[in-house]
């Protein structure tokens, strides 16, 4: 009952802080430029913005309420269905939003996150309960630790995609030279390229653990290695190698920028696609 | 006689065209003296920067002055006619007084306030008048010029929104690089914007600063006041690579950093991206630069349109200047068109003191005395001198105002001074 409360108290908040953020996008605030020899002076924040991030505050807590009760009240670990992994990796692209914010306070970052989020929640609504092949021993603790680990790996994967997107989209303004007013709310290349970078190069590891885990699992209670056939598999190895490709390029040919923004971007587009394969087995 | 004055500017014509008119220090001499050489022409002098090249002459008939100078920018910028045309603009008199107090004071400049081109006024004018192709009216002239400038620069505040350029480079490569701390810039050729964007640059965090110019005394003293690095104008292009922003206003002919170059530093930077600025004009950076992955350029056009500037402030000030303007050049014009009463007042003074002496010369022989010749003398010079100072004066104060002509005219009728009369010209 609780549960379902706080649920749609999610989808409200995250929901008006979403068309709040867009709105962000438009408006013509943020300009840090003022100029007759004056010193360069940041323009205070709109309310609207403000109004935006309590919103998704608040969403994130209602989401989190959630997860306490379904705990506590089933006494499993959850992520059971596909749906709570996407709802799950949502709430985990939040906190790390959040926390993004509280450092660096780039609220432009919301209007391209939230959308993100909305969309996933939005989705993981159409996926069936059940979809995982679930034996008894599914409640394991390793069966947690894996599909937790595995979660918070692709949530930085998909930071990484949205600071691609941003750093495409700066990018494009620098180089075309039109200085329209998101380009004065966008961070700086260098900032987006760093985000990028360490979204990467700490998803990948605990990604890499989540699947480790995950195989450890199912060689231990179901006998089974991994398998590469699987088209479903293949996928997600290759995506998997994909990420190690744009971090080994990164670490020792110096891809950045650019380059390493389409890898990010890519790179998540392969992971919708294991997303969407789970779902249709 | 009339000040004319034909040119363009960034106002007038695009960078490309701007390029075919621009004229380098060696070339000047050549083009001053064959100015100098057409007869229509009493003095010159040519302005050639980044944004504008400008002739401005002297001549005896205004017409035919705008033909022979437009006949120059012709042959100089080897551009077919039609195409010069909607460049050009054509001043005459007031207008063109005008046109060079605002030059002078920066006020027509891409930048506007900028403090380079006061600079390059003087070093235009110097070269002229050491090819003796000014005299006494376009000294005048420019003296005048420059002091309208010193005044525009200390009454107004027009001089501070050139700095908004440097913020804006400032700005964009914050937006580039994240903050400028820690970052490497050099600048190539170490001119006066040069040299304000710099100490933005300095002031805004950016560690060790290369200065590469030609003059190396002047990179030395540079390099002193911004505790920087000086270096040979030839070693810039290997000190690219290490830099993160890279400032250039050589003004040389031709581009000075290729396409070539850079990707091979991106390349030895591992991609760490680089921020080129060019404010010369021809520009010196191949724009295709633009196009490499992790390099942005931007030149003197964009970083203008960078700035999002507070413009009310601005009209406010550059009102107050254009006053100062106009004050000045009527002033200037007064003088100026005093001077056209300077022929008939001598040819007056001629005729009076010719009878003056024609009759002494008769009484002459009756005087025994030198005494009485010098009293004869003096007296005589005397009643001429009264009975001219009048009408002198009166031409002199009318002959700047509307009915200055008419006045002229009349004297030289009541005098028979038509000699003097035909000799004002025809303008």
């Amino acid at each position: 009952m609780e549960q379902a409360f706080f649920s749609k108290g999610t989808f409200l908040f995250y929901w008006i802080g979403t068309i709040l953020f867009l709105f962000n996008l438009w408006d013509h605030s943020g300009k840090s430029l003022h100029i007759l020899g004056g010193p360069l002076t940041k323009t205070s924040l709109p309310h609207r913005q403000k109004w935006a991030l309590w919103l998704t505050l608040i969403g994130f807590l209602c989401h989190t309420a959630t997860w306490v009760i379904r705990v506590v009240s089933s006494g499993e670990i959850p992520f059971v269905h596909l749906r709570e992994a996407i709802s799950f990796f949502a709430w985990a692209v939040v906190l790390i939003f959040l926390l993004i914010e509280v450092r660096y306070h780039v609220y432009v970052l919301g209007s391209f996150i939230l959308p993100l989020v909305l969309l996933a929640l939005i989705s993981s609504t159409f996926f069936p309960h059940e979809t995982l092949e679930i034996n008894a021993g599914w409640s394991d603790l390793w069966l947690g630790v894996h599909t937790t680990l595995s979660i918070l790996g692709v949530s930085g994967f998909a930071i990484a995609f949205i600071s691609g997107i941003m750093y495409l989209l700066q990018e494009r303004f620098l180089k075309s030279k039109q200085l329209t007013d998101l380009y004065y709310k966008l961070p700086s290349l260098d900032l987006l390229d760093q985000w990028n970078r360490y979204a990467i190069l700490t998803g990948f590891p605990v990604l890499t653990l989540g699947i480790l885990s995950g195989a450890l699992w199912a060689q231990y209670h179901l006998g089974l290695g991994l398998i590469f056939n699987h088209p479903k598999q293949a996928i997600a190895i290759g995506t998997w190698f994909f990420y190690l490709l744009a971090l080994q390029g990164r670490v020792t040919r110096g891809w950045r920028g650019r380059k390493a923004a389409h890898m990010a971007i890519i790179g998540f587009v392969g992971v919708l696609f294991v997303f969407v394969a789970l779902a249709y087995r | 006689m009339n000040i004319i004055l034909v040119g363009l500017s960034h106002r007038t014509a695009p960078i490309a065209i701007r390029e075919r008119f621009s004229i380098s220090e060696a070339q000047m001499s050549e083009a001053l003296c064959r100015m100098k050489a057409d007869p229509m022409i009493e003095e010159c002098f040519i302005l050639s920067t980044c944004n504008r090249a400008e002739a401005v002459a002297v001549v005896k008939d205004t017409e035919v002055g705008f033909k022979s100078l437009e006949t120059f920018w012709m042959q100089e910028s080897k551009l077919p006619p039609e195409q010069i045309r909607s460049a050009l603009y054509f001043y005459s008199a007031t207008d063109a007084l005008r046109h060079i107090f605002r030059v002078a004071s920066s006020l027509d400049s891409m930048i506007v306030g900028e403090p380079q081109i006061l600079g390059q006024m003087k070093d235009a004018f110097d070269l002229a008048m050491l090819h003796k192709a000014t005299g006494m009216l376009l000294n005048k002239m420019f003296k005048k010029a420059i002091s309208v400038a010193k005044r525009v620069r200390t009454e107004t505040k027009i001089s501070e929104s050139a700095v908004s350029v440097a913020f804006a480079a400032v700005e964009l490569g914050e937006k580039i690089l994240g903050g400028l701390q820690k970052k490497t810039a050099m600048i190539i050729g170490a001119g006066d914007m040069a040299e304000l964007v710099a100490r933005h640059f300095v002031a805004n965090g950016v560690q060790s600063l290369l200065i590469a110019n030609r003059n190396f005394d002047r990179a030395l003293a540079l390099a002193k006041e911004f505790n920087g690095i000086p270096i040979q104008l030839e070693a810039f292009i290997g000190a690219i690579p290490q830099c993160d922003i890279v400032l250039c206003s050589v003004g040389a002919p031709n581009y000075i950093i290729h396409v070539e170059e850079v990707s091979r530093a991106i390349a030895i930077r591992q991609n760490r991206p680089i921020f080129f600025i060019d404010i010369s004009v021809p520009r010196n950076i191949d724009p295709k630069i633009n196009q490499l992955d992790n390099v942005f350029l931007y030149d003197i056009d964009d970083l203008q349109m960078a700035v999002a500037s507070n413009l009310e402030n601005r009209k406010q000030e550059a009102l107050k200047a254009e006053e100062i303007i106009l004050e000045e050049v009527s002033r200037f014009s007064k003088w100026f068109k005093s001077l056209e009463a300077v022929p008939m007042i001598i040819a007056l003074k001629d005729r009076a003191e010719a009878i003056r002496r024609a009759e002494i010369e008769k009484i002459l022989s009756k005087l025994n005395t030198p005494v009485e010749r010098e009293i004869l003398d003096t007296l005589t010079r005397a009643i001429v001198n009264k009975l001219l100072h009048d009408p002198l004066t009166v031409l002199k104060e009318e002959s700047n105002s509307a009915n200055g002509n008419m006045m002229l005219e009349a004297a030289s009728r009541l005098f028979r001074l038509e000699d003097a009369g035909t000799s004002r010209g025809t303008d």
